[in-house]
């Protein structure tokens, strides 16, 4: 019998994602995926999965699962750790970053994290739900791919692999510090902004409470339009993830995984794609610096 | 044709009509569909602009730069391949009397224009299987209503500005509602179905009315 998870408690938020959709960006289809790539990634190496498998992504904890057949599970991203129920005998903790086994009737909880925002809990054969266009992923903006996990939500586990698990590589406890500097790429419209450059580099910007899989808005210091372009209309075009998108009232929004697949404000700059993962786990409050870059052509 | 940076890892190509975005998008997802373009993932062509992506492999872009020296923009792509859809339309947008207005013409005359047009998909975006339709006759290209709707019921069909377009399923919008497809109308979307968009770059859209509810 199919093994399955069933949803006994759930917080904010709680999606199965796998590494996304991309490539159907042309017909207006979200690229998808966990927001926090390496998490998800390192989670599904911990129960040995291939890296296609898909997993669950938790937003601020709250999660109960009820598993109907002896589980691998494994918890990544923040540091933090998972507690098993169990009937007749007291709840074990279990830390995160580690596989962790449990047996039929088990009721796993994935608590807050103290710090970031998302949690990434792998289990040994993957979340088996149907694949949209070759990914399992849920999609916020599009409704693609399963629904968010409900109470009731009874998600099927793929048999067990027989890959042993790989290790932590390099990959490690994902960082959610209080204040970030990330290198931003200029381009392709900071010439749409007023000293784009000069300004991006020495403002500081605060993560807003909006921010969502789709993108995190940004507030301080207004990116004004250049004195050139004022009252021009930038016609929609391809937006990538990690684009810095300023609308008209200069405040920037950092397009994450559920972006739409074309925008019509112009984008400033792209954060460099190693360090995008970062705002899966920014939160509000938190203080965003840019070191821009020009992107020089490939040689 | 101008090519900027998006990022270490895509291209945005900035061009001079829905005519050049056309030849340059069909050459370059002719090139990833011939497999000419490894570790490229997206192409996606917009109004004036086309957007190349390769994550992960920032080197294919060269291959990207390379081909598009040997690109003619002002080339004539093959409409023919992309085929003929024909949608059922029910004419009884909220905004049809607004449309008609703006453009000096009765109700009946905008239908009549609207079904008279061959339009042809520009590019897709927005959501899944939306197509913007280009060749809108002059008076139905009108701008976008002031305050876009929270919910516009799959079906929809609009206009705003130079495109034409049909809501594939219910979402917020701001582009001025003319009809809606009847119900037997073909899928505009459907991820089972390959390919799952109805309405591809090229494929030419006429409306067609079915009468009054």
């Amino acid at each position: 019998m199919t093994r399955e998870l069933v949803v006994e408690e759930v917080g904010p938020q709680a999606l199965v994602v796998d590494r996304g959709r991309p490539g159907w960006a042309h017909i207006g289809v979200p690229p998808a995926g966990a927001l926090d790539g390496p998490a998800h990634a390192l989670a599904q190496r911990l129960v040995g999965n291939p890296p296609e498998a898909a997993g669950l992504e938790i937003l601020l904890g709250g999660l109960a699962l009820r598993v109907t057949g002896a589980a691998t599970l494994a918890l990544t991203g923040p540091p933090g750790g998972l507690r098993v129920r169990r009937a007749g005998a007291p709840e074990r903790v279990a830390a995160s970053h580690q596989a962790v086994h449990v047996a039929a009737g088990d009721v796993v909880v994935v608590p807050a994290p103290a710090t970031g925002l998302r949690g990434y809990l792998a289990v040994g054969g993957g979340v088996a739900v149907a694949a949209v266009l070759g990914s399992r992923s849920a999609d916020t903006l599009s409704g693609l791919g399963p629904a968010p996990l409900e109470v009731g939500t009874r998600l099927p586990v793929g048999p067990p692999t027989a890959i042993p698990p790989h290790g932590t590589g390099a990959v490690g406890v994902s960082v959610a510090p209080d204040a970030v500097r990330v290198r931003l790429h200029l381009g392709p419209r900071a010439d749409w902004i007023d000293d784009a450059a000069d300004r991006l580099r020495t403002g500081t910007w605060t993560v807003a409470p909006t921010g969502d899989r789709v993108g995190v808005r940004l507030e301080g210091p207004a990116l004004e339009r250049a004195d050139a372009r004022r009252g021009e209309e930038l016609r929609s075009e391809g937006l990538v993830g990690g684009a810095v998108q300023v609308p008209p009232d200069g405040q920037p929004v950092v397009f994450l995984a559920d972006h739409p697949t074309t925008g019509g404000y112009p984008v400033v700059g792209v954060v460099d794609p190693a360090e995008l993962a970062a705002f899966a786990q920014l939160r509000p409050g938190s203080s965003v610096r840019f070191s821009p870059v020009a992107t020089p052509p490939p040689a | 044709m101008d090519v900027v940076p998006a990022g270490p890892e895509a291209l945005l190509i900035d061009l001079d009509g829905l005519d050049e975005v056309a030849a340059v998008g069909a050459a370059l997802r002719d090139a990833l569909d011939r497999g000419e373009l490894p570790g490229v993932v997206d192409v996606v062509p917009a109004a004036r602009t086309v957007l190349v992506t390769a994550p992960g492999a920032r080197d294919s872009l060269r291959a990207v730069r390379t081909l598009l020296e040997h690109v003619d923009p002002t080339a004539v792509p093959d409409r023919d391949a992309a085929g003929t859809v024909e949608l059922p339309v029910v004419y009884d947008g909220e905004d049809l009397e607004l449309v008609a207005r703006d453009a000096g013409w009765s109700t009946d005359d905008v239908v009549a224009a609207h079904t008279g047009a061959e339009l042809t998909v520009a590019f897709g975006g927005f959501a899944p299987g939306f197509a913007y339709l280009s060749g809108l006759p002059e008076a139905l290209r009108q701008p976008r209503l002031d305050t876009p709707r929270p919910r516009i019921p799959a079906g929809s069909v609009g206009v705003a500005g130079e495109f034409g377009g049909v809501y594939p399923r219910t979402s917020p919008g701001g582009w001025r509602l003319i009809g809606r497809l009847t119900d037997d109308a073909p899928v505009l979307f459907d991820p089972d179905r390959d390919p799952p968009a109805l309405l591809v770059p090229g494929t030419t859209v006429r409306f067609r009315d079915a009468g009054r509810p």
